[in-house]
């Protein structure tokens, strides 16, 4: 052998490898997706009521002064079911939700709100996915974080758990600044 | 008490591995070599007992026994019994147990079979064995026990993944870890063979049949979870450069090469180093794609459970036998002398080019799989790596690669001439360039690397029966048929896999019962859309006629499915198969006007591809035949050729 030092590349290698991993492990890679549209307004959308007695819901509605949430839902999502008594539990602590019913019918929706409880103000119908779309959202449920100039700041994939609620919580805190 | 007697043969199984790995050595030491005398005994109880306990895995799925916590976790009383007994192998724990399981049982079987190396040899390579097995006893048994019982007992299970419920499920898991683990003896031999520094011939023979085996499990393995991911995931898709599938396919790409290597060293006692090198990289990445796969250190489509202390464990594993193999390589390797010598032009020097060009392939997948990982630890950026860049940066090598396998196989070992080479290839050349003319021709417009692969496959078609030319067919040694089976499965498989990328039609249509379709030659009429139940599912099961031409009308039911536990929406995919192709058809969602969406796709040629890869695993079959049949003759005379 006339390298005797290239027979350790391989275990030189392969200890950078290993360290690659082990980083991996300690901190575990954040799956969290920061959405491009944070900080930017929400898309204009002008929507028909979600269901049945409500009235339409548009996004000129968002810019209201208080920082609220902008929740995505269907009811045929099990998710949302799921989700449904954490976003109770934010209206009790006095959070303004709003809410997208994505490809959805008015009397769904009305009946997952009578079985699951009614936590929005305002529900907007987006039947072919559009607004949702525009939005950067691609699944149900999801939350956005809006502030008083109806600016996007947060972005929520999934179902909030309740865990997430002091995290949200925070997020709406710091909109309102 | 089933559980409990598992546990206790999995506790003594892990005994015998400690008694193994430290009798074997011991034996290596002067004078103590009749330490060595149990080490073959022990290896073939260690195999027993864990064969026993995974047995026993498998009737506590089989009887539902709910009090056992994974049975709880991974099973359900109203599955059907074929996919409770698939469901031992379904989750981290069982899979875990098989892959020991495997592990002693290809200890035991080297024990009781492998009678051509020394027996100073066979114990390092043992004691090697005892090791791995050491460790993933050591990792079931402390951080993911299969047996473990759950108080109460729970009334009913939790189901399984129904996307897994498929007789997919019930061989591809089995015949990839069979792979993955039959590469633990070419890498207790390449661990073997560098303590006892007896890097020659006779090891790359004892070693070849064990790489073999495990080649074919591979190819098996990854061919039927190409088929099972094409048909159960709805998305017409064959390869998707998933990190799990490239998972196998970095073993399997490094097994293909070692398989060529230790021809080599076989039959010319060259490329000593390399060969040991690849052994050791090969049950390296079977250890890695496990890791990548069991600890979710990797984003996936195939969600497995994350949990980092598991990971660490296997990591500290990969450190402990990759890390003290690569050292051994480096402290030992420059003891060995190098082997015999040869020209560029030969066989040999064929072999090497398939060798680094395997390697670059191998790299190439490496690297991209492993990047996004990279990235992250380094700069923090997220990142993911897809098709793009796999097909654009191992499609060309793969092309030189089928090219070179061509020819390979009609060069003279040690030495041999250019032009005697291309006059061998004459035949396919000429075929060669006839295809690449009528292509041009008859399907202006195909993309570069369809195009070369269509072209390359006719060719290489002719190039790999070309060895059989000339001799007498009858008297062809049997692992000369098993090459050119082989080397024609690539060209075979190569060739559904151009068709397939350059000419699937593809169609989503939306339409109302009684409206028809069309795609490729195929006219389909949505004849009926009807609720359907299954024993632990219910779905909409659309009826669909398709006619090809004047034809017979044949009827495809694909459905949508949803299953209660837990709750999960998939689509069955409806297939037809004719000779030239396949109809595949999907049935979506019902849209507000009441019509259904159907996703139709006419694929010519694709059922080539899982052909292809039959006759690559057919080709090794009798490869494996044919060598031990021959060295078993020459090993009764005594006498090596």
């Amino acid at each position: 052998m006339k390298r005797p030092w290239l027979v350790w590349l391989p275990l030189a290698g392969f200890v950078a490898l290993f360290a690659i991993f082990a980083a991996g492990l300690i901190a575990p890679a954040d799956r969290t997706i920061e959405s491009k549209l944070v900080g930017q307004p929400v898309p204009a959308f002008d929507l028909p009521p979600g269901a049945p007695g409500r009235d339409g819901f548009s996004s000129t509605m968002l810019a209201s002064g208080e920082p609220r949430l902008l929740n995505v839902f269907a009811s045929w999502c099990v998710p949302c079911i799921a989700e449904a008594p954490v976003l109770m539990e934010l209206k009790r602590r006095g959070v303004k939700i709003d809410a997208i019913a994505i490809r959805d019918r008015p009397e769904d929706v009305a009946a997952f709100l009578a079985r699951n409880g009614d936590p929005y103000q305002r529900i907007g119908s987006d039947t072919a996915s559009r607004v949702q779309l525009a939005m950067g959202s691609s699944g149900v449920p999801e939350t956005f974080v809006i502030d008083g100039q109806g600016i996007i700041r947060h972005q929520h994939i999934g179902d909030i758990r309740p865990e997430n609620v002091p995290e949200i919580l925070a997020k709406l805190e710091e909109a309102r600044r | 008490m089933i559980a409990e007697a598992g546990l206790a043969a999995l506790w003594l199984a892990a005994a015998l591995a400690l008694l193994q790995l430290v009798m074997g050595a011991v034996s290596l030491t002067p004078g103590r070599a009749e330490a060595g005398l149990v080490v073959r005994p022990v290896a073939v109880a260690q195999g027993l007992l864990a064969l026993f306990a995974f047995v026993l895995l498998i009737w506590l799925f089989w009887m539902s026994d709910m009090s056992v916590k994974l049975v709880a976790a991974n099973s359900h009383s109203a599955k059907p019994l074929l996919y409770k007994i698939a469901g031992t192998w379904g989750n981290h724990e069982g899979s875990m147990l098989l892959w020991v399981t495997i592990l002693g049982a290809a200890g035991a079987l080297v024990a009781i079979f492998e009678r051509r190396i020394s027996e100073r040899m066979l114990r390092a390579t043992l004691a090697a064995q005892a090791a791995i097995g050491l460790g993933f006893y050591a990792f079931l048994l402390f951080s993911s026990n299969p047996f473990e019982r759950l108080a109460p007992a729970a009334p009913e299970g939790q189901g399984l993944n129904p996307l897994l419920q498929d007789p997919g499920l019930a061989f591809h898991p089995p015949t990839l870890y069979l792979g993955y683990v039959g590469l633990s003896v070419a890498f207790s031999f390449a661990v073997g063979a560098l303590v006892t520094r007896e890097v020659d011939a006779t090891f790359a023979r004892a070693m070849r049949p064990w790489v073999l085996a495990a080649w074919i499990m591979l190819t098996l393995g990854i061919t039927a979870g190409s088929y099972w991911a094409y048909y159960e995931l709805g998305w017409g898709g064959w390869w998707f450069w998933d990190p799990v599938e490239n998972a196998s396919l970095m073993p399997w790409l490094a097994a293909t090469a070692l398989l060529h290597s230790v021809t080599v060293l076989a039959t010319r006692d060259s490329l000593r180093a390399w060969t040991v090198m690849l052994a050791v990289v090969a049950f390296s990445m079977s250890m890695l794609g496990t890791f990548l796969v069991r600890s979710g250190i990797l984003t996936s489509v195939h969600a497995f459970a994350v949990d980092p202390e598991r990971g660490s464990f296997i990591l500290a594993l990969l450190a402990l036998y990759i890390g003290g193999a690569l050292a051994l390589f480096a402290v030992r390797i420059s003891t060995v002398k190098e082997g015999a010598q040869f020209e560029a032009v030969s066989r040999e020097g064929a072999l090497v080019g398939n060798n680094l060009l395997l390697t670059a392939i191998l790299g190439i997948v490496f690297v991209g799989t492993l990047y996004p990982l990279a990235a992250e630890a380094v700069s923090g950026e997220k990142l993911s790596v897809g098709p793009p860049y796999f097909d654009a940066a191992a499609g060309p090598v793969a092309l030189v690669l089928v090219a070179l396998m061509a020819a390979g196989p009609l060069m003279r070992w040690r030495r041999d001439h250019a032009a005697t080479v291309i006059r061998r290839l004459a035949v396919p050349i000429l075929l060669t360039g006839a295809a690449l003319l009528a292509l041009a021709i008859l399907a202006p417009g195909m993309s570069i690397l369809p195009f070369l692969g269509l072209v390359l496959a006719i060719g290489v078609a002719a190039g790999s029966l070309a060895p059989l030319w000339g001799r007498n067919l009858r008297r062809t040694p049997m692992f000369t048929w098993g090459m050119v089976i082989s080397h024609l499965g690539i060209a075979v498989a190569l060739a559904g896999m151009a068709c397939e990328t350059a000419f699937t039609k593809e169609t989503l249509v939306a339409v109302r019962v009684g409206e028809t379709a069309t795609v490729g030659p195929y006219v389909v009429r949505l004849q009926d859309v009807e609720p359907v139940a299954g024993p632990n599912w219910t779905a909409l099961e659309a009826t669909l006629v398709a006619r090809r031409g004047d034809g017979p009308a044949v009827t495809l039911r694909p459905q949508a499915r949803s299953w209660p536990s837990p709750p999960t929406q998939t689509s069955e995919s409806a297939i037809r198969t004719a000779f030239d192709g396949q109809l595949y058809t999907v049935l979506g969602a019902q849209d507000e006007q009441g019509r259904w969406q159907l996703r139709l796709w006419w694929k010519p040629f694709v059922t080539l591809i899982w052909l292809g890869g039959g006759l690559i695993a057919l080709g090794g079959l009798l490869s494996l035949v044919g060598r031990v049949r021959r060295e078993r003759r020459y090993h009764d005379r005594i006498a090596y050729a």
